[in-house]
C-alpha cells in the first residue's frame, strides 16, 4: 500500500513538473491568441531554441545564469522577428492562411535548428547539483522543484507585468477591446509585437528548464508545442489561469498514463482528451468557473 | 447564352486536360530514366491527395491537418488484406476506401462542427491518434518494424509490375481525381462549398445544409488520400508508421497551398513543385553549400518559401500559371494575326 502511495506521489510530481513546462508555453499561446487572434503553431519551437541556445552558450564557457539570460534574450528577438516578418505582413489574411504561416515558420525554425545543432540530443546539467529528495517514499529530483518554482515565479512576473505595469495594461487593453484601445492612443500593432516576443521568451524559459530533465533536440518543439496547445485549449484559450490548470491536468494525465498503463498511448490520450473537450465544451472546461467577461 | 458560356468553360478545361494527358502519356516514351519515372509516380500520388485537400480547403474552406491518417488507413488496409488475408489487391483498395469513409464519417460529425483554429487542432489530434495506433497495434500494422512484402498491384488481370505500368495507372487515377473534383466544384454542390467557405452562417440561412456538405467533402477528400495510400503501399511494398506521421499531413497541406488551394490544377502544380523542387534541392545544395545536410536545408527552404508565398501570393502558384498560359495563348493569337495581316498586305499591295 505504501509502495503504491509513493508511486502515486512520484507520478504526481513528474506530472506537475511536465505540467509546469506546458504551462509556460501555454501562457504564450494564450497571450498571442488574445492579442493577435492567432494560434501560434511555432510556439513550441521557441522552447526548443531556448534550450539549445542555452546548451551551446554553456558549453562555450559562459556562466550558466548569463547563458540562460542571453538565450532568453535571443529567443525574445527571434520572436519579434517572427512577428515583424511573418505575422505583421499577413495580418489581414484568413485564419487558415495564418495557421499555415505559423506552421511554415515552425518548419523553418526546426530546419535551422537541425542545420546548427544536428540530430544528436543534447543535455544540460541540472541547475543545482544535489541529492534527490525523498517525500513519502518517492524520489524527487531537485530539477523538478526548480521547474515548478521557476514556472511559479515566471507566472507571478507575468501577472505583475500585465496587471501593474503601464505597458502590460496597454497590452491587456488590446485584448479587451482592440478598437477602444486604438482610440485611447495604444497601437495594437506594437502590442502584438510585444506580446509575441514575450510569449517567445516564456517558451524559451520552458525549454531551458526541461533541458536537464529530458534533454534537448531540434525536434522537441513540436510535441511540447502540441501539448501546451492542448493545455491552453482545454483550459479555455482566452483565460491564462485556466490554461495553467489545463497544463497541470495534461501533465498529470500523461504521467499517470505512462506510470500506470503504457507510455505508448501517452500522446493518444492527450489528444483524445483534446478532441473530447473540443466536442463537448469548445470554450474549455474551466470557462464557466473562471470565465472573465469584460 | 448561358449554355454557350458553360460550354466555353467546359471545352476550355477539357482541352487543357486532353493536352496534359497527351503530354503525360508521351513522357515514358522519351524518358527512360527509372528515377525520373519514380519521381513522377510520387507526384501523381500526391496530386491525387492534394487535389482532395484542395476541394476541402480551397473550395469548402475547411482545414485538415490529419490527412496522413487516411493515407495510412488506405496503405495498411491494402497491406493487411493482400498479405495477411491473401485477397486480391482490388479488395484491399476497396476495404481501405470503405474503412476510411466510415472513419471520416464518424470523426467528421463532431469535428466539422468546429471552425478555424479548433478544426485545425482537432484534425491534428486525429492524425496523432491514428499515428499512435499505427505504431501500437502490432498485430495488424506490424508496429514500428513495419509491414513487409506487399505484392505488386494486380487490377482486372493486369499485373502492375513495372515502373512504367505503374506510372500510367497512377496518372490515370490522378486525372480521374482531378476530373471528378472539377465536376464536383463546378456543380451545385461546389457552389454550396463556396457559400460555406465565404460564410457558414449566410450559407445556412439560405438553406444550405452545411453539416451535410462539410461531411461529404471531408469524406471524399479522405477517400482520395486512402486510394493514394493503397496504391503507394503496393508500389513500395514496405510501409512503416513513420510514413504516416503528422509531418506528412503538413506536407500535403504545403503542397495544396503552394499550388493554390482554390484551383482545380493547384494540387497538381503544388505536388509537382514540392516533389521536384525537393529532388532538385537534394542535388543542388551539396554543390552550393558544401555540406551533407541537404535534407535540413530543404526543410528550411520549404518553410521560408511557404511563408513568403502565403504573404505575397496567398492564392498559390496556380494563378501565375494561368497568367503564363494566357500570355502564351495571346502571343500565339497575336502572331497568327500578324502573319495573316502580312499575308493580306501581300495580296493587296
Amino acid at each position: 500500500m505504501s509502495e503504491f502511495l509513493s508511486q502515486i506521489v512520484q507520478l504526481i510530481f513528474s506530472g506537475l513538473t511536465i505540467g509546469s513546462i506546458y504551462a509556460l508555453i501555454a501562457i504564450g499561446f494564450v497571450i498571442t491568441y488574445n492579442i493577435t487572434g492567432i494560434l501560434n503553431f511555432a510556439q513550441g519551437e521557441f522552447a526548443m531554441l531556448g534550450a539549445l541556445i542555452t546548451i551551446s552558450l554553456v558549453s562555450a564557457g559562459l556562466p550558466k545564469i548569463l547563458a540562460i539570460v542571453l538565450a532568453i534574450g535571443i529567443v525574445f528577438l527571434v520572436g519579434s522577428m517572427f512577428e515583424r516578418f511573418a505575422i505583421y505582413p499577413a495580418r489581414n489574411s484568413t485564419v487558415v492562411t495564418l495557421i499555415i504561416i505559423t506552421i511554415a515558420v515552425s518548419i523553418a525554425l526546426r530546419g535551422i535548428a537541425l542545420l546548427i545543432w544536428g540530430t544528436e540530443p543534447k543535455s544540460l546539467a541540472p541547475f543545482t547539483s544535489g541529492d534527490p529528495l525523498s517525500i513519502l517514499g518517492a524520489v524527487i529530483q531537485p530539477q523538478s522543484l526548480w521547474a515548478i518554482s521557476v514556472t511559479i515565479v515566471s507566472l507571478i512576473l507575468m501577472y505583475v507585468f500585465f496587471e501593474k505595469s503601464y505597458m502590460g495594461k496597454a497590452v491587456t487593453a488590446c485584448v479587451v477591446n482592440r478598437q477602444a484601445a486604438r482610440l485611447m492612443g495604444i497601437r495594437p500593432e506594437r502590442m502584438s509585437l510585444i506580446a509575441i516576443s514575450i510569449s517567445a521568451a516564456l517558451g524559451a524559459v520552458g525549454g531551458i528548464i526541461i533541458a536537464p530533465i529530458s534533454g534537448a533536440t531540434y525536434s522537441m518543439g513540436l510535441m511540447l508545442g502540441m501539448k501546451a496547445f492542448i493545455a491552453a485549449v482545454i483550459g479555455g484559450i482566452s483565460n491564462a489561469p485556466a490554461a495553467i490548470a489545463g497544463a497541470m491536468i495534461i501533465g498529470l494525465l500523461e504521467s499517470f498514463t505512462e506510470g500506470l498503463w503504457t507510455s505508448g498511448y501517452k500522446d493518444a490520450v492527450s489528444f483524445g482528451v483534446l478532441i473530447l473537450v473540443l466536442f463537448v465544451m469548445p470554450n474549455g472546461i474551466l470557462s464557466k468557473v473562471s470565465g472573465k467577461r469584460v | 447564352m448561358n449554355n454557350s458560356l458553360l460550354s466555353q468553360v467546359y471545352s476550355r478545361s477539357v482541352k487543357g486536360i486532353l493536352l496534359f494527358t497527351l503530354i503525360l502519356m508521351l513522357v515514358p516514351a522519351f524518358v527512360s530514366s527509372s528515377y525520373f519515372i519514380s519521381v513522377l509516380i510520387l507526384v501523381g500520388l500526391y496530386t491525387l491527395i492534394s487535389t482532395g485537400m484542395n476541394m476541402l480547403m480551397g473550395f469548402a474552406g475547411q482545414i485538415s491537418l490529419g490527412h496522413a491518417a487516411f493515407y495510412g488507413v488506405g496503405a495498411y488496409s491494402s497491406a493487411y488484406v493482400t498479405v495477411k488475408l491473401g485477397m486480391p489487391s482490388i479488395v484491399g483498395i476497396l476495404v481501405g476506401v470503405l474503412l476510411t469513409a466510415i472513419i471520416a464519417f464518424i470523426v467528421g460529425i463532431p469535428t466539422l462542427k468546429l471552425t478555424g483554429h479548433y478544426l485545425a487542432l482537432a484534425t491534428l489530434g486525429i492524425g496523432m491518434i491514428a499515428f499512435t495506433f499505427f505504431k501500437q497495434w502490432k498485430d495488424i500494422t506490424g508496429g514500428l518494424n513495419g509491414f513487409f512484402g506487399i505484392p505488386a498491384l494486380n487490377l482486372f488481370g493486369i499485373e502492375f509490375d513495372s515502373e512504367v505500368k505503374f506510372y500510367y495507372l497512377v496518372w490515370l487515377i490522378a486525372l480521374l481525381g482531378i476530373l471528378l473534383t472539377r465536376n464536383v466544384v463546378q456543380s451545385r454542390v461546389g457552389r454550396a462549398f463556396r457559400a460555406i467557405h465565404s460564410s457558414e452562417i449566410a450559407a445556412n440561412s439560405i438553406g444550405v445544409n452545411i453539416q451535410k456538405y462539410k461531411l461529404q467533402v471531408f469524406i471524399l477528400s479522405a477517400v482520395y488520400a486512402s486510394i493514394a495510400g493503397s496504391i503507394y503501399a503496393h508500389y513500395v511494398s514496405f510501409i512503416n508508421p513513420m510514413l504516416f506521421e503528422s509531418k506528412m499531413s503538413i506536407d500535403f497541406l504545403i503542397m495544396s497551398v503552394i499550388g493554390g488551394s482554390g484551383s482545380i490544377w493547384g494540387g497538381l502544380i503544388g505536388s509537382a513543385v514540392f516533389i521536384i523542387l525537393g529532388e532538385v534541392l537534394k542535388d543542388v545544395i551539396p554543390m552550393v553549400m558544401h555540406t551533407q545536410s541537404s535534407d535540413e536545408f530543404q526543410i528550411v527552404f520549404f518553410g521560408v518559401m511557404l511563408v513568403v508565398l502565403l504573404i505575397y501570393m496567398p492564392e498559390g502558384l496556380a494563378p501565375a500559371f494561368v497568367k503564363l498560359r494566357n500570355k502564351a495563348f495571346n502571343w500565339l493569337k497575336l502572331s497568327r494575326r500578324r502573319s495573316r495581316g502580312a499575308a493580306d498586305s501581300m495580296e493587296n499591295p
